[in-house]
């Protein structure tokens, strides 16, 4: 006869995790690409808003993107990477999250 | 057509009926319905990553949707002052209240996106702000992209000067 306790627990079934730790500690970026309707001094006055940033760093961000296509914005963990790109795209900016390479 | 800031009010007087016509025409132009690239450009991809799109369509879609909505009817509620003019071919002036200024520029930059999308504008036709005259519908779209566009920088620059000031 079988006891109640202890032998009658199966081993428990450990699932196989998906992501590997690397892939999870990779921080995300906030990327705006370039768009040729919307206005400097309005992309400008986004990045202040989104990121608190100053005039100065936020003209440096919009020439990057207007000069270059595209420039990274904000680097970190998705939830909060997410959030930024919503906002973005809220003001009508092209923005996207990347992982990191 | 002159700009000034009065008070607490952001004033367009000497607006003639053209112009005050094509600001009539803001939340209309606003629509993406039915507008396949325009409707890519207003609503865009947020990541290469096609499950955080699909998860995006769902959960944030939604909220920009209304939140493009609620800019466009603030707009909407502030053009009714133009129905006041009765005189045929008179100037016409629009008051919009600096709390509004965020609803009219996200307004104004829905509909510049849209027409841009709509007729497929190249980067050299966006740069070239003194193109006349006016001889087709596609013409006329990129006057609007234009002048509505001047109207976001005045707004910009007012609001930016009084933010300064405070």
């Amino acid at each position: 006869m079988q006891s109640s306790f202890g032998s009658s627990v199966e081993n428990p079934v450990i699932e196989q995790e998906t992501r590997s730790a690397e892939e999870l500690d990779l921080p995300w970026q906030v990327i705006v690409h370039n768009d040729p309707v919307n206005l400097m001094s309005y992309v400008t006055m986004v990045f202040q808003k989104v990121f608190g940033l100053t005039k100065e760093k936020a003209e440096k961000h919009m020439l990057e993107v207007h000069q270059l296509g595209r420039s990274i914005l904000w680097c970190g963990m998705r939830e909060r990477a997410e959030l930024y790109v919503q906002q973005l795209h809220g003001y009508l900016l092209l923005a996207t999250l990347e992982r990191t390479n | 057509m002159e700009f000034r800031r009065q008070n607490d009010c952001l004033e367009i007087s000497e607006l003639d009926p053209f112009l005050a016509e094509l600001l009539r025409q803001i939340p209309e132009s606003c629509s993406v319905e039915g507008v396949e690239a325009a409707q890519q450009r207003i609503f865009s991809q947020p990541a290469k990553d096609a499950e955080i799109c699909s998860e995006w369509k769902v959960y944030v879609e939604p909220e920009l949707r209304r939140l493009f909505r609620s800019a466009t009817e603030t707009v909407e509620a502030d053009l009714q002052q133009l129905n006041g003019c009765t005189k045929p071919f008179a100037n016409c002036t629009l008051r919009i209240p600096t709390e509004n200024a965020e609803a009219w520029l996200n307004a104004l930059n829905q509909a510049r996106l849209a027409i841009a999308a709509k007729y497929n504008f190249t980067d050299v036709e966006l740069g070239d702000h003194y193109r006349s005259p006016i001889g087709s519908r596609r013409d006329l779209g990129l006057f609007q992209v234009n002048f509505y566009g001047f109207l976001q920088e005045f707004i910009l620059q007012e609001m930016a000067g009084g933010n300064e000031n405070r």
